[in-house]
């Protein structure tokens, strides 16, 4: 059978490669900002996310949005934890939502919902209206992320500097953290909540040696993203390996080649 | 507004870090044009109190006034640049102002380090980019250029040349300064007014007059006398060794 005059594989890659490009410019803040179990506490906050929607027969991408955007701007309102550290708190969060959100899917018995589509993703399942979703959402971010560039990148590297020269810290983190949970909520249908993070730190990683600037580094990190996809979908396609967490060992192998391959620079 | 308004005053600022009082009743003026230091040791709330009067830090009593539409530039103790983010000094001075590569290597050669404008920020020295930083800040065209140790991991012969670039600053732009310093004698030459810091206020005034108060002696006495050395030499070519016809009258 010739799969490429099937069109669940062009709605995947569409699906993927718009997801993809969007989340591996926002992910270079997130590695810049060290901000990696950040990303992966509100993804896993997605699943309560999911689980709310169900039981409250919404859309659950909007569920997850909400939760994802709920914890990352408690995270950022509350900055301080007590005795405990950052890393401990995410921690905490992180898993007690998604164990959560399990428990209360549990209780839905009148709804089948394929746990493991959600935790791995089903980019091969997508229908025409997730792709419109991954493309409002990724524009709208893709568009927020141009318009926020250069305070996002003060704060990045000095908040207070960026403060004393006018930039309003607070508005651009939350900001940033509403990016992240839209992020969050269209990658949840291709890659998986677990999976997310590698969408926004593997291609940023491999983009960082041939990179000279900032924003030569976020183009390069979307161009691997999408290199890693359609690699990613194809090797899924032909040996008949789950596409999501295909896709990630695809932009992991490109990681560890350019990193062993080519020679680091400035 | 008249040019004798004051660009910051502080009133009575008092600052807790928990239960621990960190700033007591402190006023401070700083005028047009005039360089001011902050001297105290270690864990007399200098920094703090340089974080209060940015508007970086709300005081739990007393308060901040800032003169309408004063700028403020900037220069922070160290700056640490994450390894994966590929950022030249260039596009760093970028993220300050908006203005094009000549006048970011204007800047850099006012200070003095013109040829870093297209070196990774990673790949500068310690002191090399306290000067990358007062460039950005420069770039801002400052009323008031604040420096928090500016002196911190530069040695002493660069130190003095460092105080003496900022003096330099002063008088071409007219700019006011603040500084914060852990040694009064190496900034004496370069700075109009001393305030010495321990939580309150404990002395101000000329520098000659700072360095002679009982408070001041109290706090840096021991410290101050092996710094003795060099006191006054700031226009000797050949200074550290030759201090001893310098020793200051007490």
């Amino acid at each position: 059978m010739n799969l490429l005059g099937e069109p669940f594989v062009w709605r995947a890659l569409a699906a993927g490669l718009g997801v993809a490009v969007v989340a591996a410019p926002l992910g270079c803040f997130v590695v810049w900002r060290r901000m990696a179990y950040f990303g992966d506490t509100l993804s896993h906050a997605a699943l309560l996310g999911v689980a709310l929607g169900v039981v409250l027969d919404v859309e659950p991408m909007l569920g997850v949005m909400v939760a994802a955007l709920t914890t990352g701007v408690l995270l950022v309102g509350l900055q301080r934890f007590g005795e405990f550290a950052i890393d401990t708190v995410l921690g905490i969060l992180a898993h007690s939502t998604l164990a959560l959100g399990v428990v209360v899917l549990s209780f839905v018995e009148s709804v089948r919902v394929d746990l493991f589509s959600y935790l791995f993703g089903d980019i091969l399942a997508v229908t025409g209206g997730d792709i419109g979703w991954i493309l409002a959402g990724g524009a709208l971010v893709l568009g927020m992320l141009v318009f926020l560039w250069r305070p996002l990148l003060a704060v990045t590297v000095h908040t207070d500097l960026a403060q004393v020269e006018g930039v309003s810290v607070t508005a651009v983190r939350l900001a940033f953290v509403l990016l992240l949970a839209i992020v969050v909520a269209v990658a949840m249908r291709i890659v998986g909540i677990l999976l997310i993070t590698s969408l926004l730190v593997i291609p940023p990683a491999t983009a960082r040696r041939f990179a000279r600037n900032p924003a030569q580094m976020a183009l390069l990190a979307a161009l691997a993203a999408a290199i890693a996809v359609s690699a990613g979908l194809g090797a899924s396609l032909g040996w008949d390996t789950p596409a999501g967490p295909s896709m990630v060992v695809a932009s992991a192998v490109l990681f560890l080649l350019t990193v062993t391959l080519a020679r680091p620079r400035s | 507004m008249t040019d004798n308004e004051p660009l910051v005053r502080a009133d009575g600022v008092t600052v807790c870090h928990g239960s621990r009082l960190v700033l007591e009743g402190v006023d401070l003026r700083i005028a047009p044009g005039e360089i001011v230091t902050l001297i105290g040791p270690n864990g007399s709330g200098k920094t703090t109190l340089v974080r209060v009067l940015l508007g970086l830090l709300r005081p739990g009593e007393g308060r901040v006034r800032r003169r309408r539409g004063l700028r403020i530039g900037y220069v922070p103790q160290r700056i640490h640049v994450e390894p994966t983010l590929p950022l030249t000094v260039g596009g760093f001075l970028g993220l300050g102002v908006r203005t094009g590569r000549a006048s970011h290597r204007a800047a850099l050669a006012e200070v003095g380090v013109g040829h870093l404008l297209d070196e990774p920020v990673q790949y500068v020295s310690g002191g090399e980019f306290q000067r990358v930083l007062l460039a950005r800040a420069l770039l801002r065209e400052p009323d008031l250029l604040v420096l928090d140790e500016p002196a911190q991991g530069v040695d002493v012969g660069g130190q003095r040349e460092l105080y003496r670039l900022i003096a330099r600053l002063r008088a071409e732009r007219g700019c006011a300064v603040l500084m914060v310093s852990h040694d009064l004698h190496l900034v004496m030459a370069a700075t109009d007014r001393v305030i010495c810091l321990n939580g309150h206020v404990c002395c101000r005034g000329e520098p000659e007059q700072v360095s002679g108060h009982p408070e001041y002696q109290r706090l840096f006495g021991p410290l101050d006398r092996e710094f003795a050395l060099y006191t006054h030499d700031h226009d000797s070519a050949h200074a550290a060794g030759t201090g001893e016809e310098r020793r200051p009258a007490e």
